[in-house]
């Protein structure tokens, strides 16, 4: 089932042209890692999904939810689509505990007591629970971005985007944070990746889309793509990686 | 001509001082009251309420409190409305108040990374959630010492309704000088009486400032 349809997706910013025309299907359950040089047009196209961006032109339907470019934001997206930042984004003046619960009591009306049982729930799921009431600022950067993903979590969004969500740590903090991700994955959650680490793009995602220059220039299984890349773009992309 | 010992002296002053707290805190309270209101208008992005209060802002940061008393005082004289001296200095320090403390405000809430506005809007809260839940509690703790430290500009701007009649601690020390002919002693004395007045201000302010430094939010 097609979960995510994006189709003939612009975005500029003033003059340049960051998307010129993406087309994407996700199905449900199905994990995307999407790579490219920085300037690609992968992290706009992650937040034109939510609209942290708004496109100029195509469409966008997700769950059954249309956007339209230039249309208003429908105020229920977030039921749907949910996100991690590269940069954690935790609000420090609340604890772990009322990070998580802040968004399904405010925006769902959900009880404190259900919220609370709903916040331990998901923050049990990446490993956070014995830190409910510390604050982001007493906790390491994998820690906090468990607590970013559990947050996105509470609000139970069929697809979860995640912005390169281990650039800014530490390299001995970014296993425990991919853990979580390919925990989530094997319990069917759709996750759509901007992500620099190939090796994990490599034996978690289903499908690996390659961007270039504002469009998808190739796209495949993972071992397809990272071993026999068709194209000379990609080929020098995973040489220079490598 | 009746003589004044030390002790008449201070006592008037003294006396006077109350009506410089009273004002003082007419201002801040008027004003932080406005002020807030101003802000969360100014930020909420709609141009029509932006630039109204951009150049309300610019024009009581751009003019002398003086003449914004002497306006409040004479001009509504001059439209016919007989307003008394208390009335015209506290609309007028409202006023002026409510200005800088917007100013300062808006650079508090600006100063919250953009970050926390993204991460909020993707959990799906609407701009007054996130200003309330997210934003304005983070814009406090930053607000509070340059608003302490702005305080002590308001209790030393009371004394210029000093000019339009009102007796309070420099209108008191003029009348004093008036009868007793020694400048140095009581104008000595006002200033003593303004800078206790500011001085824990200050202090509390730096305080404050030390203590947002130590939680490593600046």
């Amino acid at each position: 089932m097609t979960l995510v349809c994006v189709k003939d997706l612009h975005k500029s910013f003033g003059e340049l042209e960051v998307l010129k025309g993406v087309d994407l299907d996700v199905a449900s359950g199905e994990v995307v890692a999407i790579i490219g040089r920085s300037g690609s047009g992968k992290s706009t196209l992650l937040r034109c999904l939510n609209q942290l961006e708004q496109h100029d032109g195509g469409t966008i339907e997700i769950a059954g939810q249309h956007l339209d470019a230039g249309a208003m934001t429908p105020n229920d997206l977030s039921r749907n689509v949910g996100m991690v930042f590269q940069s954690f984004n935790l609000f420090p003046h609340k604890t772990v505990g009322d990070n998580v619960m802040l968004a399904p009591t405010v925006v769902r009306g959900v009880d404190k007591t259900v919220a609370e049982r709903l916040a331990r729930e998901v923050l049990d799921k990446v490993g956070m629970l014995e830190k409910f009431d510390a604050y982001p600022a007493q906790l390491s950067g994998g820690q906090q971005q468990r607590v970013a993903i559990a947050r996105a979590l509470a609000m139970n969004p069929k697809v979860l985007l995640c912005d390169e969500v281990t650039s800014a740590l530490d390299p001995e903090l970014v296993g425990e944070v991919l853990r979580v991700l390919e925990a989530l994955a094997k319990e069917g959650m759709t996750l759509i990746l901007v992500t620099h680490e190939m090796k994990f793009a490599h034996d978690v995602a289903d499908r690996v889309v390659f961007m270039h220059q504002g469009r998808i220039h190739e796209q495949g299984p993972p071992r397809t793509l990272f071993e026999h890349p068709e194209t000379s773009e990609l080929k020098q992309f995973i040489s220079a990686i490598l | 001509m009746i003589d004044f010992t030390l002790w008449d002296i201070v006592r008037n002053l003294l006396l006077a001082a109350r009506w410089t707290v009273v004002l003082s805190l007419i201002a801040f309270v008027g004003g932080a009251t406005l002020g807030f209101v101003l802000t969360v208008l100014r930020l909420s992005g709609t141009k029509w309420l932006r630039y109204p209060i951009n150049i309300y802002v610019d024009i009581f940061q751009g003019t002398p409190l003086l003449m914004q008393m002497f306006l409040a005082f004479f001009g509504a004289a001059a439209l016919g409305f007989n307003v008394s001296a208390w009335a015209a200095a506290s609309v007028a320090l409202i006023l002026f108040t409510s200005a800088f403390l917007c100013d300062i405000w808006r650079g508090c809430v600006e100063a919250v990374p953009k970050g926390q506005w993204q991460a909020s809007r993707v959990l799906g809260m609407n701009y007054l959630e996130t200003m309330r839940h997210v934003i304005l509690p983070q814009a406090l703790r930053l607000s509070v010492p340059p608003t302490v430290g702005f305080s002590v500009q308001v209790i030393k701007g009371t004394a210029l309704a000093s000019v339009i009649g009102f007796v309070e601690l420099t209108r008191a020390g003029t009348m004093l000088n008036n009868a007793t002919f020694a400048p140095f002693t009581i104008f000595a004395l006002v200033a003593l009486f303004y800078f206790a007045l500011c001085y824990p201000l200050s202090c509390y302010s730096r305080h404050l400032e030390r203590q947002l430094y130590d939680a490593g939010l600046r």
